[in-house]
């Protein structure tokens, strides 16, 4: 237990930063997928055969391929990239960009790969009818999609994001290859200091279980709350 | 674009893939068999053994493979017991601890998967064995156990092609694998592109023949 102490003389107070940590970048690659899932779900839905062909490119690669090696492409690739893009303006100095923002990044690319299908599902399975009876009610395009369209899509979409969800907060733990201090990261830090990774690594999976448990327990009252009138 | 690295780094990655399905193939065997087992354990009517099942799928699907492997490969090891023990002749191989931490999360997924397919099965399916007079262990081997693989093929496609992109996290624990050899040519040449265009060309042509390996089965082993 002394070695969850609070202050400097235990690893507490640094693994419930490293937790904070992992909530935000969780938070924030979710978020990022939704953006993602915003422009590519109705690029799938189109019935342009090239947008077709580019969202579906987006979510076949992205699934198929490892979140390691993604990271691994940001990572090593985001800074050549960003000092390419700066080169062009004449800025030639290094430039190092945040663990934060490339790992929320490659992340939230990823899991707007997989909200991307969730909301693909969703808008398949809403009938037509409630397409067309929105349309003869005389809605305007805004009326129909956010108090007709998107109750439903979310009522269908909310037990699937919440897998989308759980899954991003487990990838959130390859960001610490990157050196992001989050739950992963911290284990890793401090196993190697006080030499004790068995009770370290132990204690980062109690964390993680407890930050599902939880997220699951907030997203069954959501999901309670989409489904009145069901 | 780098297109001679591309091809000098294409044989290298080929035979890192090989590392890559090895590790899967003999992870998805072992994970078989402990998803059946605790399937079975979480039937079973007891509430301890029903639990204990229920308590190691929620473990290891509600934590991340990463940590899985780390407590695997360098809590274990900390145990001086365990050293002491025949154990160690495989702990001490980061190869094996990555097939354990491996075996042990899709074992977990598969318990689930294969669970929803036992409780699909229709009742009156057993009551006909029964009416035929066969025993149950007969009707659990013959009749059960084959129409829940049927039922599960489409998730476990799935979780096959998750466990695939899993096997990655290997090269965290030293195994060059395919990723673990990407990440080794990135970190020496500083071309990450090149090496993400031809290593994420083999893992999605490797998902692909996954993918079509599965329709096939669901095709053959229709009911219809």
């Amino acid at each position: 237990m002394e070695l969850l102490a609070f202050g400097d003389t235990g690893w507490g107070d640094e693994l419930f930063y490293a937790t904070l940590m992992t909530i935000a970048v969780s938070i924030t690659a979710m978020f990022i997928g939704f953006l993602f899932a915003l422009v590519f779900t109705p690029l799938k839905l189109s019935k342009n055969k090239f947008l077709n062909f580019i969202a579906n490119s987006y979510t076949t690669i992205i699934r198929g391929i490892p979140e390691l090696l993604v990271i691994y492409l940001f990572f090593f690739g985001g800074t050549g990239a960003v000092m390419f893009i700066a080169s062009i303006f004449g800025y030639n100095e290094y430039i190092e960009i945040n663990a934060f923002i490339t790992g929320a990044l490659a992340i939230g690319i990823i899991s707007g790969a997989y909200s991307t299908e969730v909301f693909r599902g969703a808008i398949q399975s809403i009938d037509k009818g409630q397409f067309e009876a929105a349309n003869v009610l005389g809605l305007n395009k805004f009326g129909k999609f956010f108090k007709i369209i998107l109750p439903q899509i979310l009522r269908l979409a909310i037990p699937n994001l919440s897998n989308v969800w759980q899954i991003t907060l487990k990838d959130t733990s390859l960001i610490s290859v990157t050196g992001l201090v989050e739950i992963m990261r911290q284990s890793y830090i401090a196993a190697g200091s006080t030499r004790d990774p068995l009770f370290f690594y132990s204690f980062a999976a109690v964390l993680y279980l407890l930050l599902t448990f939880v997220s699951m327990k907030l997203i069954n009252r959501l999901e309670v709350k989409y489904s009145r009138g069901y | 674009m780098d297109l001679e690295l591309m091809i000098n780094s294409f044989p290298k990655l080929l035979s890192a893939a090989v590392i890559t399905l090895k590790l899967l193939s003999v992870s998805l065997i072992i994970g078989l068999f402990i998803g059946l087992f605790f399937a079975i354990l979480r039937l079973n009517k007891n509430i301890f053994i029903n639990r204990f099942a229920y308590g190691y799928s929620y473990v290891f699907r509600g934590t991340p493979l990463l940590v899985q492997i780390f407590i695997i490969y360098f809590g274990l090891g900390q145990i001086e017991y365990l050293r002491s023990t025949i154990l160690w002749v495989i702990l001490k191989e980061p190869y094996w601890c990555a097939i354990i931490a491996f075996a042990l999360n899709t074992g977990a997924y598969t318990s689930e998967i294969l669970r929803s397919a036992f409780q699909t099965i229709k009742p009156g399916i057993v009551e006909a064995g029964k009416s035929l007079g066969i025993s149950n262990k007969v009707i659990f081997y013959k009749i059960q156990i084959p129409i829940a693989i049927r039922q599960s093929l489409p998730a476990y496609g799935n979780e096959i092609i998750l466990m695939m992109k899993g096997t990655s996290l290997a090269s965290t624990v030293t195994i060059m694998d395919l990723t673990g050899v990407a990440k080794y040519i990135i970190s020496t040449t500083f071309k990450p592109i090149e090496v993400f265009i031809v290593a994420g060309g083999i893992y999605l042509f490797m998902t692909f023949i996954i993918h079509n390996v599965i329709k096939f089965l669901e095709k053959k082993y229709s009911f219809n």
